[in-house]
């Protein structure tokens, strides 16, 4: 044990803080959740295409290489692509030519709006045009997939976060609520979950989508899907909070709060669920996987992000052929790692965050 | 004893009849219905149309149907009609539920015959390498959702061509004879299990560990080793008979888990089970059987959640005594 630092004792915030920062993983699980986010604001800037960009020379291009070398093989600066032919249209089998693209940085190509609001045409990197550069191949419509990606990553960690979001204000609300009022709320509150959590999640998942039409234009789909995710999940968290709630609301800030004649709902807000909030982020990221999944797995039946709008379920969907299994693997390995490092992160990052912020965790061992 | 079970029989009723008000709620809100879209169908006559709406009562109001609905559930067992595939719902899902089950009971034999082994093998050489590569493993595989997992074993399969690359049956399924019958439906069985079974893993893994952890610790393994009997002996006849007990209480619970785990494996690998036809009942808005089909798979998870709690009253009669 190191010995206590001095000055001040630090408060709850900074002991966690210091706990997380012993753990390598979950820092490296940080990072990555860090560098996820910043991807997906940036995403038509950092995308070479728009999301529905067709190229009809280049369907199921296989990802290009950069190289540092001309055509010698002697190193050269200037990162580049080799421009490629379509040999046998029948497979669509692609060959290099002896053209030399190099790669431009913040070149003109498709228009977008910046956080919605910025209007420009930059791009972080692309090749001259008319040719075009896919550093992860193309899709059955020759778009690239890397673009797609991208803008994927928007829809996949917004419709997770918006999601969870709603469902655990919700399951706050709602457990507390019925943990602190108790009686007939309390009663019809618990066997509302008790229901909820006896249709099995996904079966839910489904009878929830099937209340709005299977053909919602693209805007309100997003919508939909936040709302069925935030309906999914509440009902679990609001039975914790609910216990939690039980053994707070008879303790003494509660009653001085009530003496005070504060209004019921303020001391729930106010004072009651606060004293939740280390569990609730901890279990907030460790269920965010979940909610991503949710959006993947909707928009793999084809049941929620609809094309030509990309997200990584839909993304997913296009890869199931049997066809693209066998001769275009990037189609599933790109989405596929997007997710998988996804989930990976916030795994890792709230299980070092569960352990930083468990006062009852041993230290030492508490990576278990 | 009798009067617990009894109990928690009675229980399940309100909770069913809350499930199916529920749902058929939900599926009431549900814009468009089947034979509206089959109006613009020209293999459907107006008249038969007629017929059916009047028979399902959907020309009333959602209460007449509901209670319809609820009178032929309770009274005939009948689920409805399936409209896109001119079945009664029942059974349409009574053969989809057995082969989710099936595919559920092969998952479960792939969890518990790896989890207790390797969890076995994590305690005995608690904290070496072999215990933190497994515990790393276990949280990798975790992390690894089933869409992704059976994506990757199905383009194993389709480009080994090793095994099969979903459905449940071969082309040639009428020529078998029984016994190739029963090798062609385990051949596609595999895959799916293995993505099914493998979820749970982590958790039981670790869960096997720790029970086991808590017996070596005791005083009567201390006694058979003082005994000089060999470790293998020590573990395998007098640790693990004991520390197995809790974790046969949660089998239950893995079993309405591995329900809604199978979802995912059915619909990646085409497995003709509950989860499949519910979602193409749904695109189809063939509502009274993705009303069966969420109904039935709730069936599925409360019984295994009952099983559990049967078990765990069965080994710890305090439980019994206490409620």
């Amino acid at each position: 044990m190191n010995p206590e630092p001095r000055g001040p004792a630090p408060g709850p915030g900074g002991r966690a803080w210091r706990a997380l920062r012993r753990n390598p993983p979950a820092i490296a699980g940080a990072a990555v959740l860090a560098v996820l986010g910043m991807l997906a604001l940036f995403a038509p800037f950092l995308a070479p295409y728009a999301e529905d960009a067709i190229d009809r020379e280049r369907f199921y291009h296989p990802p290009q290489r950069v190289r540092l070398e001309d055509l010698s093989g002697r190193f050269a600066l200037r990162p580049a692509v080799r421009a490629t032919r379509l040999a046998d249209p029948q497979r669509f089998a692609y060959q290099e030519t002896s053209t030399i693209q190099p790669l431009r940085w913040f070149v003109r190509g498709d228009h977008y709006r910046l956080f919605g609001v910025l209007a420009t045409d930059r791009h972080l990197f692309g090749v001259d045009a008319p040719a075009r550069v896919n550093l992860l191949g193309t899709d059955p419509s020759g778009r690239d997939v890397l673009s797609r990606l991208l803008h994927g990553a928007q829809v996949s960690l917004a419709v997770g976060l918006v999601g969870i979001a709603l469902s655990f204000s919700l399951g706050m609300l709602l457990g507390g609520w019925a943990g602190y009022l108790g009686g007939r709320v309390d009663d019809v509150m618990m066997r509302l979950t008790e229901l909820l959590l006896s249709i099995p999640a996904l079966y839910l998942l489904l009878a929830l989508r099937a209340v709005f039409p299977a053909d919602l234009p693209s805007g309100q789909v997003y919508l939909a899907i936040v709302m069925i995710l935030a309906l999914l999940g509440w009902a679990g968290l609001a039975r914790v909070i609910r216990g939690m709630v039980l053994s707070l609301r008879r303790a003494e800030f509660v009653t001085a709060a009530e003496a005070l004649g504060m209004s019921r709902l303020r001391i729930l807000v106010r004072h009651i669920l606060p004293n939740t909030m280390s569990f609730v982020i901890v279990a907030a990221t460790i269920a965010v996987p979940g909610y991503i999944l949710g959006e993947v797995v909707l928009s793999f039946i084809g049941l929620g992000v609809q094309e030509p709008a990309a997200s990584w379920g839909n993304m997913l969907a296009q890869a199931r052929s049997l066809r693209v299994l066998t001769s275009f693997p990037w189609m599933l390995l790109a989405p596929g790692t997007a997710i998988l490092v996804t989930v990976l992160a916030f795994n890792l990052f709230g299980d070092g965050l569960r352990d930083a912020l468990d006062p009852r965790a041993v230290p030492g061992r508490a990576s278990r | 004893m009798p009067t617990f079970v009894l109990r928690r029989l009675l229980r399940l009723v309100p909770l069913l009849f809350g499930i199916v008000t529920l749902t058929f709620l939900l599926l009431q809100l549900a814009p468009g219905d089947f034979l509206s879209s089959a109006l613009e169908n020209p293999s459907f006559s107006p008249g038969a149309i007629d017929a059916l709406r009047h028979r399902f009562g959907l020309d009333q109001p959602w209460y007449v149907q509901y209670g319809l609905y609820l009178k032929n559930l309770v009274l005939h067992f009948d689920l409805g009609l399936s409209f896109s595939r001119h079945e009664p719902v029942a059974t349409v899902l009574g053969e989809c539920l057995a082969n989710t089950l099936l595919l559920t009971a092969s998952a479960a034999l792939v969890t518990w015959g790896l989890a207790v082994p390797l969890g076995a093998v994590a305690a005995v050489r608690a904290h070496s390498w072999l215990d933190r590569g497994l515990s790393w493993l276990a949280f990798v595989w975790l992390s690894i959702p089933e869409l992704l997992s059976g994506l990757l074993l199905l383009m194993l399969a389709a480009r080994t061509g090793w095994l099969p690359i979903g459905g449940m049956r071969s082309l040639d399924w009428d020529t078998m004879g029984p016994g190739s019958r029963v090798l062609d439906v385990a051949r596609h069985l595999v895959l799916p299990a293995l993505v099914t079974g493998l979820v749970p893993l982590a958790s039981r893994m670790r869960q096997m560990r720790a029970s086991l952890l808590d017996v070596l610790r005791l005083d009567y393994v201390v006694t058979a080793r003082a005994k000089g009997l060999d470790e293998r002996a020590v573990v395998l006849r007098h640790a693990l008979p004991n520390a197995l007990n809790p974790l046969i209480t949660l089998f239950g619970y893995t079993l309405g888990a591995l329900v809604s785990g199978s979802f995912v494996a059915e619909i990646v690998f085409s497995w003709p089970g509950l989860g499949r036809v519910t979602v193409e009942a749904l695109l189809a808005q063939d509502t009274y059987l993705v009303l069966g089909g969420v109904l039935m798979a709730s069936v599925v998870l409360v019984l295994g959640n009952l099983i559990a709690d049967l078990l765990l009253a069965a080994s710890d009669p305090r439980i019994v005594h206490e409620s």
